[in-house]
């Protein structure tokens, strides 16, 4: 009974918070502490996101007064027929990564946690890529690509009596190239979470597994992937919204070529804004830029909805 | 406040960042010199190239004591200039394509500089088609120079190789491929080969198609029909097919843009290339070319109609450029584009300065004033001009008999882009349909066309 009157006779105490109160509470001191986050995040994060929106409906080429357009720009988006092969293009890109690109950090992952000597060579070794800067990895595998008999891969196909590829100077065969160096590029961080979460995974699961019969498979199946469940889900959505957004690769490597065979969604933007050096479509370029971000926002939504039961397990 | 610590801290915090953004405002203080900013080179280019491009800058420094220059490199390429343009980065005199700059002006983005143009002493001289391309409406708002003709650039050293006689040059597109099968059975490398991205792609296919006679855009009763699909271009793409599926002399890149084509040439990678009869100065400057080796000729024509692709450069002057700089731009392209051609004293200058750094001297250009007057400035440096004038005599003798075409009006770059890719499927696809491919550049740029307001 005591504590329901004590309650009852604080409660009003409580609500009656004065901005006196709050000042004596260190709310001033705790917002003066947050205004330094508040004003970079302000300028340089959401000042631009909402400079986009109001772009997206007006057509501007940021130098003369901006016209006021409505929905025209997403209009032409829709109506531009390369949007559409550029949508094709990065699903394409997206779903090879996802089959090939995804499961090959894992497996080297599982592996290099099996081994038992030199493991930090491996490491190493692995996450090397990563530390070559993106650029300089780039233009090394354009030169790797060279199409002709001397280039670096075919010369190495010869060897084994492969004729020539025409690697990135070819429709059918530039995405997967674009694909091989995307993921050559990017294995190494991946593996280096995946090690970590590895050591994470209790040994006595595996002493259990092998006491029950366990084979090496079977542990991998029923021990290592369920333990590494969370981050494997949070790496593929990661992975996937990576990949809606390639850029460097096709710009770099294809220029979005040949005829259009590797023009991305990302590139499509750049080139809305910046193919006509006059720069009219700088309108278009952030009315695609954020159909892309509400469509990863609906699917990383989606995702970690459907997931929800999945990932708590 | 509980803590003064706390609020010591977090006020030191902000003021930290205030400052931070406060950082970059512009200081300026006027001392009563003029400093501009001057377009130098293209970035990459030799130290030698920037070492005549210096001297000058200095000679006209000591010319022009209230004037100083700030060098700056700089290469028109559509992407960087958009975003040199958008972020107000652009120098105080720069230069764009003869395609670009009356939409620029259009656009209120170049300086008008008629006054100070008119003080010329050359200013009634010139080639009023030339300076149509930066005026409007009686207004000038840049100067025309470097105009260039399509042409075939080829290596000369190559052609010998192959047992072809470099001075006579193909000189109709069946003789173009014969000897680039030829080239490319006997070396194993491309006999031809063209731009196919970057906009350039499109750029060549356009000169091909006017060697044949027809138009990729044409101008009736003031509406502007985009027509790429025209008996000429699919000839031009069918040609550049037969030489990729049929006789397989063309090499194996075909992803190459202006610089990437211009370092393939240079690398002994491709015999023959369509390029603009300017393109010795990059290629000495960027590429390590020989002029000794280096062959330039009039780009084959056929049929009715048929002509030169010409284009150019315009030097143009910032538009947020005051009088006083306006003033000092205009001395300065006068000095250092144009004195060359109408200043003997000057002209020499400059030849001294660029024979000393070992660049180029004599690149086949066409005329900003008129023939007689390009004739009598080539006279004043006849004894320094380094450019074997045999190997750009097949340029030189022919241009003058040909029409010259101006580049297409409306929408250039897009139209170029998109042609571009259809240069590459003809290249990468056996099968590509050339029509189909080419309507539908039409209805994208039509509707470009279509939706300006001018």
């Amino acid at each position: 009974m005591s504590s329901t009157v004590s309650s009852a006779t604080r409660a009003p105490v409580r609500d009656r918070r004065t901005p006196l109160t709050w000042l004596k509470g260190g709310g001033l001191t705790n917002l003066l502490f947050m205004v330094p986050l508040l004003v970079i995040f302000g300028v340089f994060s959401w000042t631009p996101i909402v400079q986009a929106v109001v772009m997206s409906v007006q057509h501007t080429n940021l130098v003369t007064t901006p016209e006021f357009v409505g929905f025209a720009n997403f209009v032409h988006v829709f109506n531009d027929p390369t949007f559409y092969t550029a949508v094709q293009n990065t699903g394409y890109f997206a779903l090879l990564a996802l089959v090939f690109g995804f499961p090959a950090p894992l497996i080297a992952a599982v592996l290099m946690s099996e081994v038992r000597r030199a493991k930090g060579l491996f490491s190493a070794l692995a996450y090397l890529p990563v530390v070559v800067p993106p650029v300089v990895a780039v233009l090394l595998w354009k030169f790797f690509y060279d199409a002709s008999p001397h280039g670096v891969f075919n010369t190495i196909l010869s060897w084994v009596g492969i004729p020539p590829q025409p690697w990135i100077q070819s429709a059918t065969t530039a995405m997967p190239s674009l694909v091989l160096e995307a993921t050559w590029a990017a294995a190494g961080g991946t593996i280096i979470i995946y090690l970590a979460a590895l050591t994470s995974v209790a040994p006595e699961l595996y002493d259990a597994a092998e006491v029950d019969g366990a084979g090496i498979w079977r542990k991998i199946w029923h021990v290592t992937l369920p333990q590494l469940r969370p981050i494997l889900l949070v790496t593929l959505i990661l992975q996937i919204i990576g990949t809606s957004q390639v850029f460097l690769e096709p710009f770099l490597i294809t220029g979005g070529g040949p005829a259009n065979s590797t023009i991305t969604i990302l590139q499509l933007i750049y080139s809305y804004a910046f193919q006509n050096s006059l720069g009219g479509n700088y309108g278009e370029a952030t009315a695609l830029s954020l159909l892309l971000a509400a469509f990863l926002a609906v699917l990383s939504f989606v995702y970690f909805r459907a997931t929800k039961a999945w990932s708590d397990n | 406040m509980k803590s003064p610590r706390k609020a010591v801290i977090a006020t030191v915090a902000i003021g930290a960042v205030l400052a931070a953004l406060t950082g970059c405002s512009p200081a300026a203080a006027p001392d009563g010199k003029i400093t501009i900013t001057v377009a130098s080179l293209i970035p990459g280019s030799s130290k030698d190239a920037f070492a005549a491009f210096y001297a000058r800058v200095q000679q006209f420094e000591k010319a022009h004591k209230n004037i100083t220059l700030k060098p700056v490199e700089y290469q028109w390429t559509g992407p960087t200039f958009a975003s040199q343009l958008a972020g107000g980065t652009l120098p105080d005199v720069f230069n764009v394509p003869f395609t670009d700059s009356q939409s620029l002006l259009q656009a209120g983005q170049l300086a008008d500089i008629t006054a100070d143009v008119k003080k010329l002493p050359y200013a009634s001289k010139f080639n009023q088609n030339l300076l149509q391309v930066a005026s409007k409406d009686g207004k000038i708002y840049g100067i025309p120079y470097g105009p260039y003709g399509y042409g075939i650039s080829y290596n000369r050293a190559l052609f010998t190789k192959a047992g072809l006689d470099p001075n006579k040059p193909p000189t109709t597109w069946d003789e173009v491929r014969a000897d680039a099968k030829i080239i490319s059975d006997k070396l194993h490398i491309a006999g031809f080969m063209q731009f196919t991205s970057g906009n350039t792609g499109g750029w060549a296919l356009t000169a091909e198609t006017y060697s044949r006679g027809g138009r990729m855009e044409t101008v009736s009763g003031g509406k502007t029909t985009v027509t790429t699909d025209n008996p000429q271009t699919i000839a031009s793409l069918q040609y550049l097919h037969d030489l990729r599926w049929v006789d397989n002399s063309v090499g194996s890149n075909f992803l190459l843009d202006w610089s990437g084509m211009n370092q393939y040439f240079g690398a002994g990678q491709t015999a023959m290339y369509p390029s603009g009869s300017d393109v010795l100065t990059s290629l000495v400057q960027q590429n390590n070319v020989d002029p000794k080796d280096y062959g330039l000729t009039v780009l084959p024509t056929e049929g009715a109609d048929s002509g030169i692709l010409a284009g150019g450069n315009v030097a143009t002057v910032n538009v947020k450029a005051s009088a006083e700089e306006k003033a000092a731009a205009v001395q300065w392209i006068d000095f250092y584009y144009m004195q060359k051609l109408t200043n003997q004293a000057q002209s020499v200058a400059d030849a001294k300065i660029l024979v000393g750094a070992k660049q180029p001297v004599g690149v086949p250009q066409l005329p900003i004033f008129d023939q007689k007057t390009l004739d009598t400035s080539l006279g004043w440096i006849d004894q320094y001009i380094n450019v074997p004038k045999a190997n750009v005599a097949p340029f030189q003798d022919g241009v003058f008999k040909l029409t010259i075409v101006p580049e297409p009006a409306r929408h250039t770059q897009e139209l170029y882009a998109a042609l571009d890719s259809v240069v590459q499927a003809v290249l990468t696809d056996k099968n590509a349909d050339i029509t189909a491919l080419l309507q539908g550049v039409n209805k994208k740029v039509q509707a470009l066309v279509d939706a300006d307001t001018y």
